[in-house]
């Protein structure tokens, strides 16, 4: 009788997509789950789906027109995806950049990071159902936006760093709309804790939700916050410092939890990092060139180059190998988003649907990273 | 006993994120960033640098900076810039010089990255500050910068 029952109610695994469109994807990957009932058994992600060939196109263009092809790649952090493709060349061309280009460098970086943790805080808890931490973001995240569109022209695809320095110097509003938004952004975090991070709805839908262990960090080679917030150093910005961030004083940001809610902490205070290294080097940027001079065709030596950087996401990697033409041979970006993606299926097995839209907010996915 | 602290709890939290919310709707007129767009065209104004469209700025006689070089076509990652040269007779010294025919601009495939002003020796282009710039027709956005009859300033050279 027992035995009849259980077949009468037993249940079967099925196939469920999860995108291309989907609003909690945050673009158009696909994720194929394979469930039971509620339970996740697989997640198997298909990309592709805005997959533009930047790599490929990189091969055609020259230097300086690699750029701003990197803007599209992981448009959250573009202006550190700029830097990463032109602090490459200027390793190849052996060329030293003032010390004011990599002040403003890593200014715009970090405010640049601010602007991506800001989108992200506010879809994480619109992907868990609070609406308005989406407008409260967008809010002081469109202050960001103000002074990149002043001093770059654009305010999502920069494209304000050139092979050995800047496009052109910063404006002069910008030192005051910097501290301006400092001040203002010290007083706003305080109300996101107290409108998320305390929420008990929130904590109970991310504590102990998708928990990665430090040894599976490590083996799925994720980076940037995902990886910090289960304890494992990664920090590029800490180990290899590039542009002025040797000269700056902050801390890496560990949690060892692992889980939803210690990525978010991360997160949280990663921006109150950010603005201290900006209000660090904001009241004394060195005078110095804006722009070291280059050839108008600039050719790498024979040679391979590799720079990583800290971008929003993580570690961004830019390799170009060179046969001393105007073009490069090959370029291979390691994006960040594309790594973390691959420990999704590890960690959200065994739980439900809804667990796995929270641990896909707070890994914080920029789709065209993932696929280039 | 956990079940009526979690109510407790679950009050509190409540109402702590309600008081920020709340505090902004008593205030909201203050702090309100939103624009009535289509409305406040006329005082709506771009930052100088915004990157809205390339144009040729023309002077009062119609000449223009440009003398044909083709440095923003080289530049120009996309193939957004054209231009349509032949040689014309300098009367001065009767050698024959470069001048532009054409100065063509393919707005829909520009990604406005800004090398070709980069790129120009002698300030041709200018980054314009338009920012409404969706028309019904692509072909509409094929645009031929220098203006029919215009010459290029006396003096200026690459």
């Amino acid at each position: 009788m027992t035995n009849t029952l259980k077949d009468r109610f037993k249940t079967e695994e099925y196939f469920v997509n999860m995108g291309p469109q989907h609003p909690a994807a945050h673009g158009v990957l696909r994720l194929i789950l394979t469930i039971d009932g509620e339970i996740i058994k697989n997640v198997e992600p298909d990309l592709g789906y805005i997959h533009r060939s930047i790599e490929k196109m990189c091969e055609r263009d020259s230097y300086q027109q690699i750029v701003h092809l990197t803007d599209r790649m992981d448009y959250l952090s573009s202006n550190i995806n700029n830097e990463a493709v032109c602090l490459a060349v200027e390793n190849g061309l052996e060329l030293e950049v003032s010390d004011r280009v990599k002040v403003i460098r890593t200014i715009i970086d970090e405010l640049t990071r601010l602007a991506s943790h800001c989108l992200w805080w506010g879809v994480m808890g619109m992907d868990l159902g609070a609406l308005t931490t989406y407008f409260y973001a967008f809010r002081d995240r469109e202050m960001i936006n103000d002074i990149f569109e002043e001093t770059c022209g654009a305010r999502l695809t920069m494209n304000y760093n050139v092979p050995g320095g800047l496009m052109f110097d910063i404006h002069p509003n910008f030192v005051k709309r910097t501290k301006d938004f400092i001040a203002h952004f010290k007083t706003k975090i305080p109300e996101y804790d107290r409108l998320l991070t305390g929420n008990i709805i929130f904590e109970n839908r991310t504590k102990g939700v998708g928990i990665l262990t430090r040894e599976d960090a490590i083996a799925y080679g994720v980076s940037g916050p995902v990886a910090r917030g289960s304890g494992f150093s990664s920090d590029v910005r800490k180990h290899q410092p590039y542009s002025a961030y040797d000269r700056v004083d902050f801390k890496e940001i560990l949690f060892t939890e692992g889980d939803t809610y210690a990525r978010y902490k991360v997160r949280i205070a990663e921006m109150w990092e950010s603005m201290s290294i900006i209000e660090q080097l904001i009241d004394n940027i060195p005078e110095g060139d804006i722009q070291a001079p280059t050839k108008a065709v600039i050719k790498l030596p024979k040679g391979e180059f590799y720079q990583r950087v800290e971008t929003a996401r993580g570690e961004l990697g830019v390799y170009i190998n060179s046969t001393g033409t105007k073009n490069p041979y090959r370029v291979k970006f390691r994006s960040p988003g594309f790594s973390n993606l691959s420990v999704l299926n590890h960690i959200s097995k065994g739980g439900k649907i809804a667990d796995l839209v929270a641990i896909m907010a707070s890994f914080d996915f920029v789709i065209p990273d993932i696929d280039r | 006993m956990s079940y009526f602290s979690d109510i407790y709890n679950g009050m509190k939290t409540l109402f702590t994120g309600l008081s920020v919310t709340g505090g902004y709707f008593i205030r909201a007129r203050k702090g309100s960033l939103t624009q009535q767009y289509p409305d406040n065209r006329e005082t709506l104004k771009m930052f100088d640098r915004f990157r809205g469209e390339v144009v040729m700025p023309h002077d009062d006689v119609n000449e223009h900076r440009c003398t044909g070089c083709q440095a923003c076509e080289i530049a120009c990652p996309n193939g957004s810039i054209e231009i349509v040269w032949d040689r014309a007779v300098d009367p001065e010294t009767g050698k024959k010089k470069k001048k532009i025919d054409k100065h063509i601009y393919h707005m829909s495939m520009c990604t406005m990255c800004g090398l070709c002003i980069e790129a120009c020796p002698t300030d041709a282009i200018v980054w314009a500050q338009n920012y409404e710039n969706s028309v019904y027709d692509r072909s509409l956005l094929t645009k031929v910068l220098n203006q029919p009859g215009s010459v290029v300033k006396a003096g200026i050279e690459d």
